[in-house]
């Protein structure tokens, strides 16, 4: 992320969603479990699948911010 | 396997349609297909919906939609990191590649190395990057014929026809390169679109159906090995398999759009937004890989594998037979041939774009740079159809001539080769820090440590156990690789930076606002 360099716009703290999938993602431990399951399936693989989703509700205040920038 | 009259129609009439759409794109769109920017990169003209197609049909391949499910079937938790791995790609995309497409719609760039070249003024460090992804993508678009092969087994084809072997293989692949040739990226977009649908309706069935003849997805997940339907923790002296997971997937998601297929799909948009729009749509398809990796616990909780009559299958190809076997044992005919049909459209539209990519690879960055610098436009054009043909023969000829686990390990190592191309072409973005002789030092080091790593794991692995004192951290060499190569390149950048600065740069700020 450039702090204000000369090569793109300063960097706003919105950016900081881009990081959260990678948080939640990353810590295997956190997820890699049975309980709770959903329909039978196991937390491990619902909670990742669930991810698909919420990563791109993540990206679209951004993507949002950056609309705006361009008016 | 005994041929099945039903499903091979229906698979013919699709395979065949598909194929004629290829050729009619010369007329969508019409432009001069004789240049690079046309032919290689659809004249940058593909709107946020058109990019959707093509960068899902080019990133979620035949093989990705064999062999993950197949990883499943063999190995359990371990298999499903692609689905973290195509989900942490989007805020990647949405955060660097708006840049590159920026700088590269400015300054006329159809490659990485085109960048790199640009940016640094150094033709050896371009030629390094273009060779790495030239050589990452020959075993990929190899590996999308076996994808084919596997389908054309599962419909009882007999591979050698007329005393010739491996004909339908051949045939498919003279399709390919036929269209491929004729109307470049625009009649790989249009069967795209097609593939998808193909793919969606296939997936969809398959999530409904068959869970439900198992008796759902409870008794799917209890069928399933308790060892290997989770990942192996950490201990006192190893970091364990959930660390490993996770540098698989974190690797994979940093490599993934250097690859010159991902790349030509994201420079063929034609607007930075319509890139934006992708990395909050694409996730659809990583959904659907999920659903499609269950498929592999769907395979053992079905039995497949002890059913006679898939034995040969599996004889021949290993697990990456147990998808189409199951889709055999599933579904009727004629949605056998849907399916299959999905699947080699699927391998056809991937291995369409990794050759015109590896076809601009070569012209721009060695051709251009190295053979024929005063060649015209047209001259250009001509450079990168022959070029992409070649890379097509020789993806067939490896596929005829090696075993499938060249291909598979080759590929292997791809993926450590290209994420060595990090620093050069996605930090370059950010900073002119770097020194171009830092950078080849340091790719370089992260190529040598690579490949040696993968061949002490035999190249059957990628994730390496590295030592420090009593622990052991398993950890995707692509990663420990990379990490090599920064420090060898800040280090020999700083000596550099110091002793001969070389600001030589043809970009300027402005050219990356996008």
């Amino acid at each position: 992320m450039n702090q204000g360099n000369s090569e793109g716009r300063k960097f706003h703290p919105i950016y900081l969603l881009l990081l959260v999938p990678f948080v939640a993602l990353l810590w295997v431990p956190f997820y890699d479990r049975i309980e709770p399951s959903l329909f039978g399936i196991p937390f491990f693989y619902w909670f990742q699948m669930a991810w698909t989703l919420l990563g791109a509700v993540c990206t679209w205040p951004v993507y949002r911010h950056e609309e705006r920038g361009r008016k | 396997m005994t041929a099945n009259p039903v499903a091979i129609a229906v698979f013919l009439i699709l395979f065949v349609l598909v194929s004629c759409l290829g050729f009619v794109a010369t007329k969508w769109r019409k432009a001069d297909l004789h240049s690079v920017h046309e032919w290689g990169l659809g004249g940058r003209s593909f709107g946020t919906l058109i990019t959707w197609f093509l960068l899902g049909g080019d990133l979620y391949t035949a093989y990705t939609f064999i062999a993950v499910p197949a990883a499943m079937f063999a190995t359990g938790a371990a298999g499903f990191f692609a689905v973290p791995y195509t989900i942490l790609i989007y805020p990647i995309l949405f955060l660097c590649f708006p840049r590159l497409w920026a700088v590269a719609h400015a300054r006329g760039y159809v490659t990485a190395a085109d960048y790199v070249q640009g940016r640094f003024g150094s033709k050896t460090l371009a030629l390094a990057i273009a060779v790495t992804g030239i050589a990452a993508i020959i075993p990929y678009v190899a590996l999308q014929l076996v994808g084919m092969q596997v389908v054309f087994a599962g419909l009882g084809i007999p591979s050698t026809f007329a005393g010739i072997p491996n004909l339908p293989v051949i045939i498919a692949f003279g399709v390919l390169a036929a269209y491929t040739y004729s109307s470049g990226l625009r009649g790989t977009a249009l069967t795209a679109v097609v593939k998808d649908l193909l793919i969606y309706i296939t997936v969809l069935s398959a999530i409904i159906v068959i869970p439900a003849a198992l008796g759902g997805y409870g008794k799917v997940f209890a069928s399933i090995d308790p060892k290997q339907l989770l990942l192996a923790h950490g201990s006192d002296t190893s970091l364990g398999g959930t660390f490993s997971y996770a540098s698989l997937a974190f690797g994979s998601a940093l490599a993934l759009f250097l690859y010159p297929h991902s790349l030509t799909g994201i420079l063929s948009s034609s607007s930075s937004m319509a890139i934006r729009r992708n990395a909050i749509l694409l996730p659809a398809y990583s959904l659907a890989l999920a659903l499609l990796a269950l498929l592999g616990y769907m395979a053992v909780a079905a039995g497949i594998k002890a059913m006679p009559e898939y034995a040969a299958g599996f004889k021949a190809f290993g697990n990456n037979f147990a998808i189409p076997a199951l889709i055999l044992h599933m579904f009727p005919a004629w949605f056998v041939g849907l399916a299959f049909a999905a699947i080699a459209i699927g391998a056809l539209v991937p291995a369409s774009i990794m050759a015109i990519a590896s076809g601009n690879l070569f012209t721009r960055n060695i051709y251009k740079a190295f053979i024929a610098p005063g060649c015209s436009e047209r001259q250009e054009g001509r450079a990168a159809k022959l070029a992409s043909l070649s890379v097509k023969i020789g993806a067939l000829l490896f596929v005829l001539f090696f075993p499938t686990s060249a291909a598979i390990q080759l590929q292997l190592l791809g993926g450590v080769w290209i994420c060595q191309t990090l620093p050069a072409v996605l930090l370059s973005l950010y900073t002119r820090w770097f020194h171009p002789i830092g950078l080849v030092a340091g790719w370089i080091a992260g190529i040598v440590s690579g490949s040696v790593m993968a061949w002490q794991l035999s190249l059957k692995s990628s994730v390496y156990p590295l030592h420090l004192g009593s622990l052991t951290i398993p950890c995707y060499a692509a990663v420990l690789a990379l990490l090599l190569n920064i420090v060898v390149a800040v280090v020999v950048s700083l000596a550099m930076n110091a002793a001969a600065p070389d600001r030589a740069d043809e970009t300027v700020p402005a050219d990356y606002r996008a």
